[in-house]
């Protein structure tokens, strides 16, 4: 078995088996043609690998990541030289923000015609070199299976993150040695998992200390795996205090739980974020003190002692100086963490804590996410609450698009398992949704998977319908549709005296003439008052569905944190936008 | 990103020495938005194919710490170290300076060049090319005593840095 001879193309097919990857997506093209022609061969298998043609490279890359987030594997895609590595590159910058791992395998041109401009070439490490984790461009056929090892080993281990493998054709063509995974090890690259326990135990005293803790946790949680969300959750109901999530963070924790006082940041709940503000002890774990989150960094929680966990040790006092820095794996550290507490025996400060809870129900009867309904017209908020009620007990998994609907589907369903979230937080890619939901479909073939989308968003990727109807998954896409790019309009609302310049879409295509064209069902309901019965209509349905929700057309996300302000300087509704917001804080995004 | 404290660091970075390594340290600093005073690189261990390039970066204490950070995170790095000479560091340069004058300023030249400890490796009746090795302070200040005798142009090969004792990286 060890050292066989295989051409290259061969060899990339020999390389997903030993690395258990039995699904890719992935587009043909004249550079990669031999490895589709190893493709074909493999169908006769006994284990085939299930390919899945996509309808453009973004869409690979997306659903390689609705893919990866959805099931904890790596993601693999196909693609050809040039515009299909170009086309990729999107896919890929959302996978490296986002942590996602993802091994794309791209063609090239033969190794002779590399730097002369040959037709579809491009310079594929060059373009990918600062949105991928690493990169590789294979000069010697020998080196290729060693190549592929180590690509899956980087992408799955430490931070994840996408990584290219870029295979000139002459040598997918060459046969040469190949060797197993079991004999390649990276030279260099090792990750550090655990965390120094004196520092966990000095984080274990500031936790002891506490009168005003809050767990502020992030995607890292759900990268470490399912341990790390036990031990979490584990870890958090030992102390009892509350606990808030990322975006990406969600499902970690239990959604419902009342210890959950909802996601933090820019669209984050009231309680949420005057915790943060006010809090003496912050414990992040997994998460990054992104922009989203600390809002103004200058006033980001004043008075807080700060824990940081997190696997890449750049994170640790990148943007925020922490007291602890943790740099490892979560569930390593929790264990460590929970193991220590217990033989140490430990105890939190209980009536300091129950005050502290006092405070934070107050901030909750706030009720920032309220919104008014409507009998005439569908609130965007009440379809995705409608959409959560009738899902919740389906275990559901949830993608989106980037903007309104996004912030309403993450602050209006409530996630209580981990991967069945699934969305483009760092880079806020349009166009995500849809071929994310093709990814986690193909990783769930049986489970409810819904994009919600914008009608905007959606136009982004809507190719990949096609690719839903030839491989029969079932997605449904819903729109809440308000004829607006509505993230887009609320800040020209907010920011722009109303000069609402380019941001509303006429000559929308007819949704549901659309799904039908594409040979899938087509809804589209705009009173409050059959929407219950349309979304029962679109899970039951057997195959992808487009559903129209027309809303409101002038609903904004609140709470906000407008730009370049704090925590506690949160816009709840319309009417509480008194100041002006300052040039400076019109400069940032 | 750079303080108002703008001290130099120099930082010495091992990499594997492998295709696009340094096009990686580089796109990664300037990605980012810090700057690079010098960057010398060569490999150091041709057995192991192990480079050595040194960085000099103006910017805070904190600034460069991040840029170390970053750079830990780049597959290739196995190390980066600060080993700015204040520090613990050792760091020298050559430089090679090209000087054209004739009479009492050349005469001058060639006298500085001995306090220096320059070595004249090319000449003619009026021109000299000193090399000098040294600290970068040393060779900022000769090529600051050649400017009114005739400085013409330098090379400098950037910084070398290593650590004092016997500590290793």
């Amino acid at each position: 078995m060890v050292n066989m001879q295989l051409t290259g193309a061969q060899m990339v097919l020999k390389a997903f088996e030993d690395q258990q990857v039995d699904t890719i997506f992935g587009y043909p093209g004249g550079a990669v043609l031999p490895i589709y022609d190893e493709l074909a061969k493999d169908k006769d298998s006994n284990k085939p690998i299930r390919h899945f043609l996509v309808r453009h490279e973004q869409g690979a890359a997306h659903a390689a990541e609705g893919y990866a987030r959805s099931s904890g594997k790596v993601g693999v895609l196909l693609v050809t030289s040039g515009p299909g590595v170009t086309n990729a590159v999107t896919g890929l910058t959302d996978a490296m923000m986002d942590s996602i791992p993802l091994v794309c395998i791209s063609g090239q041109v033969p190794t002779h015609l590399i730097g002369t401009d040959a037709f579809q070439e491009c310079d594929a490490v060059g373009i990918t070199r600062p949105c991928t984790k690493h990169n590789w461009l294979v000069k010697d056929i020998n080196d290729l299976s060693r190549i592929l090892h180590e690509a899956f080993y980087v992408a799955s281990n430490g931070r994840p993150g996408p990584v290219l493998v870029d295979i000139p054709k002459d040598i997918q063509f060459q046969t040469g040695t190949y060797i197993g995974p079991d004999t390649v090890k990276h030279k260099s690259y090792r990750p550090k998992l655990k965390a120094n326990i004196d520092k966990i135990d000095e984080a274990l005293q500031l936790i002891v200390n506490a009168e005003k803790p809050i767990f502020y946790t992030g995607g890292g949680v759900i990268n470490s795996g399912n341990a790390a969300v036990q031990l979490l959750r584990e870890f958090v109901r030992l102390t009892g205090f509350p606990i808030t999530s990322t975006l990406q963070g969600l499902g970690a924790f239990p959604g419902d739980d009342n210890q959950f006082v909802g996601m933090l940041g820019m669209h984050g709940t009231y309680e949420a974020n005057m915790a943060m503000n006010k809090c003496d002890l912050m414990i992040n774990i997994g998460a990054r003190f992104d922009d989203r989150i600390t809002g103004k960094i200058d006033e980001f929680s004043p008075n807080s002692k700060k824990i940081h966990v997190d696997i890449d040790p750049s994170s640790i006092n990148k943007v925020i100086s922490v007291d602890v820095g943790l740099a490892g794996d979560v569930a390593h550290v929790l264990e460590d963490a929970i193991k220590l507490w217990k033989s140490k025996v430990y105890k939190v400060n209980k009536s300091s804590v129950k005050d502290w809870w006092k405070q934070i129900d107050k901030w909750r009867k706030t009720d920032s996410l309220h919104f008014e309904e409507d009998n005439d017209t569908i609130k965007p908020q009440y379809a995705i609450q409608r959409l959560y009620e009738l899902t919740k007990d389906s275990d559901a998994f949830i993608t989106t698009e980037v903007g309104q609907h996004q912030m309403w589907a993450a602050q209006h369903y409530k996630f209580n398992k981990p991967n069945r979230w699934i969305t483009s937080g760092s880079l806020g890619t349009m166009g995500f949704g849809l071929p994310a939901a093709i990814g986690a479909q193909v990783a769930h073939p049986d489970k409810l998977v819904i994009d919600i989308a914008g009608e905007a968003s959606i136009l982004m990727c809507m190719q990949e319908m096609s690719t839903a109807l030839q491989h029969k998954l079932p997605v449904k896409v819903f729109i809440i549709n308000n004829q607006y790019m509505g993230m887009v309009r609320q800040w020209q609302e907010l920011l722009h005296d109303k000069r609402y310049s380019h941001s509303y879409t006429d000559a929308l295509p007819d949704f549901v003439k659309l799904a039908e064209a594409y040979g899938a069902k087509g809804i589209r309901v705009e009173k409050p008052k059959d929407l219950d019965q349309s979304i029962k209509e679109m899970i039951k349905y057997d195959g992808p569905v487009i559903f129209d929700c027309v809303v409101d057309q002038n609903e904004n996300v609140f709470p906000m944190i407008p730009s370049g302000k704090a925590h506690n300087e949160m816009l709840l509704g319309n009417e509480t936008q008194k100041e002006e917001i300052s040039d400076e804080g019109k400069a940032l995004l | 990103m750079i303080n108002q404290e703008e001290l130099k660091h120099t930082v010495s970075v091992l990499v594997d020495n492998e295709p696009g390594v340094l096009a990686r340290v580089i796109g990664l600093i300037s990605g980012r938005g810090y700057n690079i005073d010098s960057l010398t690189v060569a490999e150091v261990d041709a057995e192991k194919h192990i480079s050595r390039i040194t960085i000099v970066a103006p910017g805070s204490e904190e600034t460069v710490n991040k840029m170390i950070s970053q750079l830990e995170r780049l597959v290739p790095v196995k190390k980066a170290v600060n080993v700015t000479y204040e520090k613990r560091g050792i760091e020298r340069e050559m430089a090679l300076i090209k000087i054209v004058s004739t009479g009492e300023k050349r005469v001058e030249s060639m006298r500085l060049s001995e306090v220096f400890r320059a070595k004249v490796i090319d000449t003619t009746h009026d021109s000299f090319v000193f090399e000098l090795n040294g600290s970068p302070r040393k060779i900022d200040a000769f090529i600051d005593l050649m400017k009114p005798l005739g400085l013409s142009e330098v090379s400098r090969t950037g910084v070398v840095a290593i650590a004092r004792g016997t500590e290793k990286m």
